[in-house]
């Protein structure tokens, strides 16, 4: 009985935790053809269309462009706004920068949700299904960037946070904020190619960037690029970050999991047969 | 003790409609104070699903979990520990000397999940999707909480397992009594196999977390702390409730337990020391690797100072002078620091120390408070209502007691009547 009540329990505990380790990592090299937007600070002006755009696409609230405040302020993207463009004094005078979520090319979100909530689509952006979520909001501790947002004022909450217009381009337009750009501060298209422009532009005019393409390996590489034109920290952007992907944290620990699982039983019931006075050995 | 006979509806009838029938005084200050909190929990739940978590919580986007996660959860668990310890002591270690404490213990972890990991569910945006990693279609196989929900799922199982020989014997069911007996073994093996990977697991959960939490408290070892904390919270427990409901339930406690319990509360004293010596070298470990020396010099470093060296060191060495020299005063004073140490060390994780640098910091409402004391109530209520029923002190039926139960799974031909 003993036994075979134990190899059932065994059978069932290992099918279900052995499924929970098998992680699939994302191919990088397939990544860098997705989808991404190289966002240039040189050439935003701070007007805030894409603000604007992004709330009429997504049916979200419509920023309040006689709220002057806004530029005293530093805002975070929030549930009800996916995107911010805040104003920064930096030691190159005057700068806007635009937030949002950056899209990881190895999502520490979707990594975290354990009902695929999240998922990296096969175009780039980051998505949220809702008949999925169970509002554990463990993707907002994971991620790095504080990407996912939390409706906490509903009864009936969702994640909110940029999707990158996914519906937009399945149809093969560009995301709302990078078409109504004025100053076209920002470009669409695949990743590698837009990293090559990045690096083209802080070649031919080394006065005006400093040398590094936000985005390109912090946190493993996101589909959002930036370029700046003065160090990122006083952008606010955190750069404190992995240049690995996020989701590699845990895999040692999930690769432990098989071992412990086969191998824990095993030595338990050894140690109790070790245990045994002489009686009882007999079975 | 009552006996059930399934045979007869009515006589089955009369006997739950005496046992679920109140024992003791109803107006005491405890059932009054805890009756209030009860109701008031109800109400602020009600307010809670009708309006959001932002109506009775002070959680906001940098701050997604707060309270009822740090504590309830993340410590909450980890005091549940002494379950798969002790059931390891006596079901695979055979250390027969602490047999007597295993019903209490079993009971308290398993009502502890039960309650604990309940309030999980209060705290989910979304909880009609909760059954999604269980029966949907999507596994987030590459999720920590993944493991760690199916864990739990499946640890509350075998505790119910373990346990259920003390309900067979309150209702006198002699066969069933029998089968469920024989598959304790094997729910110990599963249940401390599960117990390693989710006490761990709960660890795991804040590797992603690397850059908002201070450096003090974060570092890859979290698993292996989280798992080596939980052995002697689980521990310190044991001592500081058997302590209490060894008083309290004074009438319900047998006669084996009696005799045995002091020595009981020294020799887990002794492991308990022993195993916090364990933590205290990985948290020394921890630092040097880390060379966070510098950190320690800062404000933060003295916080870290009082949990690591006021609350675990001392408490460790409380543990280990009182275990080894008899001293009950001490091993209990220790026993109830280290309980202090650790639920500080799971609150700086997942609350104090997460974004530590973040002008506006999270500090729970009174609602949050109120709700985390009404759950910790309700579970008092539901342990004190077994207790003074089952045979879970001692006090095990006169048929129950003849069959060797120790190990009944060992000998399957042995016939008693």
């Amino acid at each position: 009985m003993e036994r075979r009540t134990f190899l059932k329990w065994t059978a069932a505990a290992g099918a279900t935790s052995l499924a929970g380790c098998a992680s699939t990592p994302r191919d990088t090299r397939e990544a860098d053809e997705d989808y991404a937007v190289l966002v240039d600070l040189t050439w935003c002006a701070g007007c805030r269309m894409c603000e604007y755009a992004c709330a009429e696409a997504n049916g979200l609230p419509k920023p309040d462009f006689d709220d002057e405040t806004v530029d005293e302020i530093q805002r975070d993207p929030s549930d009800t706004q996916w995107q911010v463009v805040n104003r920064f004094e930096t030691s190159a005078g005057e700068v806007y920068a635009r937030r949002q979520c950056m899209h990881c090319l190895e999502p520490a979100c979707a990594a975290a949700c354990l009902t695929k909530a999240l998922v990296k689509t096969e175009e780039g952006p980051v998505i949220w299904r809702p008949d999925k979520c169970m509002g554990c909001r463990f993707c907002m501790i994971s991620c790095p960037f504080d990407g996912p947002k939390f409706e906490y004022d509903s009864a009936v909450p969702r994640i909110q946070k940029c999707r990158m217009c996914w519906e937009r381009l399945r149809q093969g337009e560009r995301p709302a904020c990078v078409e109504n750009c004025p100053s076209e501060a920002m470009l669409f298209g695949p990743r590698t190619e837009l990293l090559e422009t990045a690096r083209e532009r802080i070649y031919q005019n080394p006065g005006d960037y400093v040398s590094h393409i936000y985005g390109e390996h912090e946190a493993g590489g996101t589909s959002w690029l930036y370029l700046s034109p003065v160090p990122f920290e006083e952008l606010g952007f955190p750069t404190n970050l992995d240049e690995t992907a996020y989701p590699e944290l845990t895999r040692g620990f999930l690769t432990s999991v098989p071992v412990v699982l086969t191998v824990w039983p095993a030595l338990l019931l050894a140690l109790r047969r070790a245990t045994a006075d002489a009686s009882s050995r007999e079975d | 003790m009552s006996v059930l006979d399934y045979e007869s509806p009515r006589k089955t009838l009369g006997f739950l409609r005496r046992e679920l029938a109140p024992k003791g005084r109803l107006m005491t200050p405890f059932n009054v104070i805890s009756v209030l909190i009860m109701i008031s929990t109800v109400v602020i739940l009600v307010v809670r699903f009708a309006f959001g978590l932002g109506a009775v919580t002070n959680l906001d986007q940098r701050f997604p979990w707060g309270l009822w996660i740090g504590f309830d959860v993340v410590a909450g668990v980890a005091l549940a520990g002494g379950a798969y310890v002790v059931t390891f002591l006596v079901y695979i270690l055979r250390l027969e000397d602490y047999r007597p404490v295993v019903r209490v213990t079993v009971l308290n972890g398993f009502l502890a999940y039960l309650f604990y990991a309940g309030a999980l569910v209060l705290d989910l945006g979304r909880p009609w999707n909760v059954i999604n990693p269980i029966i949907g279609n999507s596994f987030g196989l590459t999720s920590v909480l993944f493991l760690v929900a199916w864990h739990f799922l499946l640890y509350m199982t075998a505790e119910l397992i373990e346990f259920s020989p003390v309900v067979a014997e309150w209702l006198g069911w002699r066969r069933i009594h029998r089968i469920l007996s024989a598959m304790t073994v094997g729910a110990v093996v599963v249940g401390i196999t599960l117990s390693t990977l989710h006490q761990s697991g709960l660890g795991a959960l804040y590797l992603m977390a690397k850059p908002k939490i201070h450096p003090l408290w974060y570092s890859e070892l979290i698993p292996l702390l989280f798992f080596v904390s939980s052995i002697f919270a689980g521990l310190a427990m044991v001592i500081v409730e058997g302590s209490l409901s060894h008083r309290i339930f004074e009438d319900r406690v047998g006669s084996k337990l009696r005799r045995s319990h002091d020595d009981i509360l020294l020799g887990l004293a002794r492991i308990a020391g022993g195993t916090m010596f364990v933590f205290l070298f990985l948290e020394g470990l921890k630092v040097v690797h880390g060379q966070l020396w510098h950190e320690i010099r800062s404000g933060w470093g003295a916080w870290y100072l009082l949990e690591v060296l006021g609350l675990i060191a001392f408490p460790m060495a409380l543990l280990l002078y009182g275990g080894i020299r008899g001293k009950l005063i001490a091993v209990r004073t220790g026993a109830a620091l280290a309980l202090a140490g650790v639920i500080l060390n799971r609150l700086n994780i997942s609350v104090i120390a997460f974004r530590w640098n973040e002008p506006f910091h999270y500090a729970p409402t009174w609602m949050e408070y109120v709700v985390t004391a009404g759950i910790l109530c309700a579970e008092i209520w539901v342990f004190r209502w077994v207790v003074r029923r089952m045979p879970v002190l001692g006090r095990r039926p006169e048929w129950a007691r003849h069959r060797d139960l120790h190990d009944v799974d060992l000998e399957p031909h042995r016939e008693i009547a």
